[in-house]
C-alpha cells in the first residue's frame, strides 16, 4: 500500500473520531462527575417511588452507543475486507475471563465511583477543570506503572 | 481564533439548552455520537476505540511510527475543551486532592490490568458481543456502585 498519501488521512481520521467522541461525551453528560455519581448511586432508586433519587440518564448513553457499535461490528467487515486506511482489522483476540480482567475492572470501578471520571471524560475535560487535570495526571501515572510492571512480569515468566 | 472560540461557546450553550429540554434524548444522542466515533475508527483504521488502551499505548510507545493514537487523543482533548467550556457549570465543588489522586491511580492501574474501560469494554466490547467485556462491564459497574454507596454512607 502507498503509505505517503494515507498517513495524513489516517491522522485526520483519528483526530476527527476523537472530536466526535468528545462531542458525544460532552453532550451526554459523561464529563459531569455529579451526573456520573448520580447514575452509580443505585441505592437512591429505593428512595421514593422508582427511580427515586437515582439518575438513570447515563444508561441511555451506553444504550445509544452500543446500538451503533452493534451495527458497526456486525456490518463493517461484511462491507469491506480491510479498513479504509489500514491493512487489517485489529480485533482484540483475548476471550478468557481471568484474574487480571476481574481485578483490573474491579479497581477501575472503584476509582470511577470515587471521582466520577472514567478515562475518556477525564481527558476531554483535563484542560478545562483542575479536578480533571489532577485526576488525569494520577491516571497516566497509574497506567505507566502498571504497563512497566506487566511487561517486567511477562519477561520473567516467559 | 477568537471567533472560533465564540462559535464553539455558542454551540456548547445550545447543547446546554438542548440538554435541559430532554435529558434522556440528549444522553442517547450523545451515546450515538460516541458509537459513531467508534465506528469511524473501526471502519477507517480497523482499531477499537478504547480510550484507556489508546492512552496507555501512546504513553509507552510514544515514538511508534504510527501516531494515529496521538491524533485521536488530540481530537478528544481539543473537542472536550472547546465544546465543554459553555458547560463549565459548578457541577461539583473542588474535591480533595488526595481523593482525586487515589481515584486516578485506581483508574489508571485498573484499566491497564483489566485491558479496558467504559469505551473499550463498554461501548466497543458490548458491540462486539464479547463475553469477556460483558463480565468486565458488570464488574466495574458493580464496584463503582458499591464505592458510591459507601462514600454516600461516609459523607
Amino acid at each position: 500500500m502507498n503509505t505517503t498519501p494515507t498517513r495524513s488521512g489516517r491522522l485526520g481520521l483519528a483526530f476527527t473520531a476523537g472530536l466526535i467522541f468528545a462531542a458525544g461525551l460532552v453532550l451526554s453528560g459523561m464529563t459531569q462527575p455529579l451526573k456520573v455519581l448520580g447514575f452509580l448511586d443505585i441505592t437512591a432508586a429505593w428512595k421514593g417511588s422508582f427511580p427515586g433519587l437515582w439518575d438513570p440518564t447515563l444508561a441511555f448513553v451506553m444504550g445509544g452507543a452500543v446500538c451503533v457499535t452493534l451495527l458497526a461490528f456486525a456490518w463493517t467487515q461484511r462491507l469491506t475486507s480491510s479498513p479504509y486506511l489500514a491493512a487489517q482489522f485489529h480485533e482484540p483476540a483475548r476471550t478468557q475471563i481471568d484474574l487480571p480482567l476481574l481485578a483490573g475492572a474491579a479497581l477501575f470501578g472503584a476509582g470511577w465511583g470515587l471521582a466520577g471520571y472514567c478515562p475518556g471524560p477525564a481527558l476531554a475535560s483535563a484542560l478545562l477543570n483542575n479536578d480533571a487535570l489532577i485526576f488525569t495526571a494520577a491516571m497516566l501515572t497509574g497506567m505507566l506503572i502498571t504497563k512497566a510492571l506487566m511487561s517486567r512480569n511477562a519477561k520473567t515468566s516467559g | 481564533m477568537i471567533t472560533f472560540v465564540t462559535f464553539s461557546k455558542q454551540i456548547s450553550e445550545s447543547i446546554l439548552m438542548f440538554a435541559n429540554f430532554n435529558p434522556f434524548f440528549t444522553a442517547a444522542i450523545g451515546g450515538v455520537l460516541i458509537g459513531a466515533a467508534s465506528w469511524l475508527l473501526w471502519w477507517g483504521l480497523g482499531r477499537v476505540a478504547g480510550i484507556s488502551g489508546i492512552t496507555a499505548e501512546a504513553l509507552t510507545a510514544p515514538r511508534h511510527p504510527d501516531t494515529w493514537r496521538w491524533a485521536f487523543l488530540a481530537g478528544l482533548i481539543v473537542g472536550g475543551c472547546l465544546l465543554g467550556q459553555g458547560l463549565e457549570i459548578p457541577s461539583l465543588p473542588t474535591r480533595p486532592m488526595g481523593l482525586l489522586i487515589c481515584a486516578g491511580l485506581l483508574v489508571g492501574i485498573g484499566t491497564v490490568w483489566g485491558s479496558g474501560c467504559t469505551s473499550g469494554h463498554g461501548v466497543c466490547g458490548l458491540g462486539r458481543l464479547s463475553v469477556r467485556s460483558l463480565i468486565a462491564v458488570l464488574t466495574f459497574m458493580a464496584t463503582g456502585m458499591v464505592t458510591v454507596t459507601l462514600m454516600r454512607g461516609a459523607a
